[in-house]
């Protein structure tokens, strides 16, 4: 499988990462290359094998259902580019 | 006695305990020796002076008290992947060039504990994807035995630092070989422990189901002590593994004979480079001298592990690479139009261009319609690489091989090519894959450039891995050799 200029283009929009021009071009090649390096799976036989997703393979521990965080929203907060009352900023999404 | 700087971990806490050194003097020797190295070498993205020699002060106070804990005023640095609670934590990038995380990594918190006074943060590759730390925002991390040479990646920083009498102890991350590879080739010893032996809340996450936090220091017996500090079951990783720990320390001085050694065949095929050969069988001749012997394995998948590989990691990588938005912490871009312009823009020119492709990558193996040819795949593969491991580990202790196909390449000498750079981890990232832990150890030099080997254990060996590993710097001088330069 080869992607084109188009496909990157979508992805990059999937991802929500900006691309320039410059970017999307050399970066099509580079994907290639590696889309081409991955492609080698598609020689082993991996019929009936079931998928790993975890190296341990370990159930999740559940822990009591109990309150065990302080509110620590201000010092949260504190790190973000832009923060008021409590809230985060961004551009207005609805008009 | 020799230079401070030049002693290691466990001889440094010999001589605080026994009043032959104080922690003032070791620190302010570490610090100085960083500041006279690192504009050339660029190991460290923060230097914490202050901090540093205050604890010093602190812990010399304490000891006259005689109320220090066990490890009360050795240095150690970190990775600028764990987040350090007051001091910047930049993963190598641009995105959080001036983040200051709210909160300790559990691994920086139990350094803490122990006494450990941290010298600073550690360079490495954007996010820990790359394997030559040329990928740093920061800018490239030299190698001590050769400047014009890379130190490997992504834990550079750390294998540097520690090269190069630095401090005497570094933390670092391996999601596929980025411990063991940067140690080969620098020289150093470096420990990638089982995943889930070591807690991973606090560090930035990179593939969450292969990271997994560790060391490198000079010796495996510094390795032994500082992965005692760090490791055990952490609430708040739920993938963390509720297993006791044991002291690793007591276990160092065992005889290795009797011990099998497995050799991958794939490890020693025609594509083996013969000085790398030649290297291995040096090693493999002092096992052999200490009682050891060796049986041939075979690790049928291998040569699937890096493609499956640069599906999952950059798969795993997208999903969590999300969360750089620009809008809770990190890097935001000036005057955005829009929402989706905020997003956009913040994150392309937030990441640099490897981190880019890695996210590309994985958005399009998760994307609709290519899940069953990329992620599924691979994750079958991966069961298929676990496997052979479990039946190469029936027939012996621990496997063993080269670390890198070879010593450090040049700066710049693979930036071009993402495969030349993938294939610096052809023999760490199935021990990933599978969750196995892993070291790398000196082996001896070639042409003047150190090489290492690698030991891989069971699920929780590390034990075994450390014993081996001291028992071979117990009867040779590699881990001892230093760049000529230093």
């Amino acid at each position: 499988m080869s992607l084109t200029s188009d496909d990157v283009k979508r992805v990059a929009k999937l991802a929500r990462l900006g691309l320039t021009q410059a970017e999307t071009n050399e970066t099509l090649t580079q994907l290639n290359s590696i889309l081409g390096l991955v492609d080698q799976m598609q020689q082993t036989n991996t019929d009936g094998v079931a998928p790993l997703a975890h190296p341990l393979e370990l159930t999740q521990t559940l822990r009591a259902d109990q309150v065990t965080e302080t509110n620590h929203r201000e010092k949260y907060q504190s790190v973000a580019p832009q923060a008021e009352a409590g809230l985060y900023l961004v551009p207005r999404v609805v008009e | 006695m020799s230079q401070i700087t030049d002693l290691t971990l466990a001889q440094l806490k010999q001589a605080l305990d026994d009043g032959d050194l104080s922690s003032v003097e070791i620190t302010t020797a570490f610090l100085d020796r960083i500041d006279s190295l690192n504009p050339e070498l660029n190991a460290f993205i923060t230097i914490t002076h202050e901090d540093a020699r205050k604890a010093a002060a602190d812990a010399d106070a304490a000891r006259a008290k005689g109320k220090a804990s066990a490890f009360a005023g050795l240095p150690i640095a970190h990775k600028d992947l764990f987040c350090t609670d007051g001091t910047r934590t930049t993963c190598g990038s641009k995105m959080l060039a001036d983040f200051v995380a709210p909160y300790d990594a559990h691994v920086v918190s139990r350094c803490q504990q122990a006494g450990l006074i941290s010298l600073g943060k550690l360079n490495m590759d954007e996010f820990a994807m790359g394997s030559s730390n040329e990928n740093s925002f920061f800018g490239a991390v030299r190698n001590p035995w050769d400047p014009s040479r890379v130190p490997g990646g992504s834990s550079g920083g750390s294998a540097a630092a520690v090269a190069a009498r630095m401090t005497p102890l570094a933390t670092a991350t391996d999601t596929g070989g980025s411990i063991r590879q940067p140690a080969a080739l620098t020289g150093t010893s470096g420990l990638k422990p089982t995943y889930g032996r070591v807690s991973r809340f606090g560090m930035i996450a990179f593939a969450s189901s292969l990271d997994q936090g560790g060391l490198i220091a000079h010796t495996a017996e510094d390795i032994a002590l500082g992965l005692g500090l760090i490791a055990g079951h952490d609430p708040r990783d739920s993938t963390s593994a509720d297993q006791a720990v044991p002291d690793y320390t007591a276990t160092l001085s065992d005889p290795l004979k009797g011990k099998v050694i497995g050799l991958p065949t794939q490890f020693f095929d025609e594509r083996l480079d013969p000085a790398m050969r030649q290297s291995m069988n040096d090693v493999l001749d002092v096992f052999r001298s200490l009682g050891a012997t060796t049986v041939e394995v075979s690790l049928d998948h291998i040569a699937e592990a890096i493609p499956a590989y640069y599906v999952i990691a950059p798969a795993e990588a997208s999903s969590n690479l999300s969360r750089f938005d620009g809008v809770r912490f990190g890097y935001r871009a000036e005057h955005p139009k829009d929402l989706t312009d905020l997003y956009e823009r913040s994150r392309g020119e937030g990441f640099g261009g490897e981190v880019k492709r890695r996210i590309l990558i994985g958005t399009y193996a998760l994307s609709e319609g290519y899940y069953d040819a990329y992620y599924k795949k691979a994750q079958q593969i991966r069961r298929l690489i676990k496997q052979d491991f479990e039946r190469a580990l029936n027939q012996c202790d621990l496997l063993f091989g080269p670390t890198t196909p070879s010593t450090a390449f040049v700066i710049g000498e693979k930036t071009a090519d993402p495969i030349a750079m993938y294939l610096e981890d052809i023999y760490t990232v199935a021990t990933n894959m599978a969750g196995l832990p892993g070291g790398s150890f000196q082996a001896p030099l070639i042409d003047g450039l150190p090489s290492g080997y690698q030991l891989t254990g069971p699920a929780f060996g590390e034990g075994a891995i450390l014993n081996a590993a001291h028992q071979i710097q117990t009867a040779t001088d590699w881990h001892t050799l230093r760049p000529e330069s230093l």
